[in-house]
């Protein structure tokens, strides 16, 4: 029985997050593929109160909440350290992290969901978060530093999960011009062979996201 | 320069559990701090949209000149900074997990279920944010179980993260029982929360820091009707 398990879905940004952390710590694990519109009952006892991947299985142990796995496998794995020592700069890795999930992330994805004057707010709201991002680039090569990090880890679905979502929402949110530490960043964030290996094949992703869209507009019209 | 010599601030407001979270934390080390409330009400001070630009909310422990914000994160950084005992997180990596899972969860499902009580429309709305707050107490209770392995806290013998991060709600869990009328800690189906809530409340680091339930309610009532658009009853 292997020691390590991911429960995961291929397309979802989350899960990816995991992979790489295992991969970069060097961690042999089991990769064990969810069908989200049917769970099963494994992902459902390892994780009871959301039901959600990724889950960390770790000698049958479970860990969910992507963040919090992130911190489990940088506690567990000494090698290639993700988080810097120093308590503060710690600090910052983990507000940004949490920021961007909940601004940039969400902002991203409601902007792609978004129709008309709602649109144009929920871009111009996302646009703001991702300007507090590139702010914090400075003159780093990552946001780790030298090295790939925590907060690239956590990040790291704007690369490659963004860039589907401007094409599905027709919008653009981090453009080369306006945010080009970013831009420069995720061309090298994405051009690392590690990274680029756990990416999902771009043409699911838009399908996915173009599926989801969709259904949530739907649903909202049927709802007024 | 040692640790000590370092000044220390809180921007708060008394009746944020988020706050007391940091006091509390603060309070298990024996950190002295310079405590700063913020009168919300009154708009922002210039201190707090300084050292918090992103989300201007509190709490903001600054230290030295550092401003470190989101209450999760600050007890954290308080855990590592000050890191003689007593720990507050522990030290086994699946039972931080543990614990970081359990505070992220009241963060995000239990205590916005709480705030929509107050806000709900109509009775549906009502009984559906309750029903979420008792089947979450449920949950914690069995999480206390498996935290705690029969010590008082789900720290142990002594309050840790989790016990910070729930503990601090308790003052509004009580304003929400008084409000609604509905016992939502009882012995029928949460004994050992019950319990380790008295427990909590009575300990050092958080007895000079937990609101009065009566002031709380108060102040509750002052906001709802400000929100209404009323005027604020007398007190």
């Amino acid at each position: 029985m292997a020691e390590v398990k991911l429960i995961a879905s291929s397309l979802s940004l989350f899960c990816t997050r995991i992979e790489w952390a295992l991969k970069l710590k060097g961690v042999e694990y089991e990769y064990l593929e969810e069908d989200l519109r049917n769970k099963s009952p494994l992902l459902l006892s390892y994780n009871p109160v959301h039901k959600k991947v990724p889950v960390l299985v770790h000698n049958g142990k479970p860990i969910a909440e992507s963040l919090i796995v992130l911190e489990y496998i940088e506690e567990t794995w000494k090698d290639s350290s993700l988080l810097p020592e120093d308590p503060y700069e710690k600090a910052m890795a983990r507000f940004w992290a949490k920021f961007a999930d909940e601004k940039c992330l969400f902002g991203a994805f409601d902007a792609c969901r978004a129709e008309g004057d709602e649109k144009e707010k929920a871009i111009e709201t996302a646009v703001e978060s991702f300007a507090f991002l590139e702010n914090q680039l400075e003159r780093r090569k990552y946001f780790g530093g030298e090295q790939i990090g925590y907060l690239d880890l956590a990040l790291g679905w704007i690369p490659h999960w963004l860039n589907v979502m401007e094409e599905v929402g027709c919008m653009k949110l981090a453009d080369a011009q306006r945010f080009p530490l970013l831009h420069q960043w995720a061309e090298d964030f994405i051009g690392t062979p590690l990274i680029k290996e756990c990416l999902p094949p771009r043409d699911k992703l838009v399908e996915y996201f173009t599926a989801s869209i969709n259904y949530l507009r739907s649903l909202a019209a049927s709802q007024q | 320069m040692a640790e000590s010599d370092v000044k220390v601030k809180v921007l708060g407001s008394w009746s944020s559990p988020f706050v007391m979270r940091t006091m509390i934390a603060l309070n298990i080390k024996s950190v002295n701090y310079e405590y700063l409330e913020e009168r919300l009400w009154e708009g922002k001070s210039e201190l707090l949209l300084k050292s918090n630009p992103v989300h201007k909310k509190i709490p903001v422990l600054i230290h030295g000149d550092k401003p470190i914000c989101e209450s999760l994160i600050i007890v954290q950084y308080i855990d590592e900074v000050w890191s003689s005992t007593p720990s507050i997180l522990p030290s086994d990596p699946h039972e931080r997990a543990a614990a970081r899972f359990w505070a992220a969860y009241l963060d995000e499902k239990w205590f916005p279920s709480m705030r929509t009580i107050s806000i709900a429309q109509g009775e549906d709305a009502k009984k559906a944010a309750i029903a979420q707050l008792e089947e979450g107490l449920v949950l914690l209770e069995e999480a206390f179980g498996k935290c705690s392995k029969g010590k008082p806290f789900f720290g142990g013998d002594q309050i840790g993260y989790l016990d910070i991060a729930f503990g601090c709600f308790l003052g509004w869990l009580r304003v929400t029982e008084k409000i609604s009328g509905i016992n939502l800690l009882g012995e029928a189906k949460t004994p050992a929360l019950l319990k380790w809530a008295h427990r909590f409340c009575s300990d050092a680091s958080v007895k000079d820091v937990m609101p009065e339930t009566e002031k709380l309610a108060e102040f509750g009532k002052m906001i709802m009707a400000k929100m209404r658009g009323a005027a604020p009853p007398k007190s």
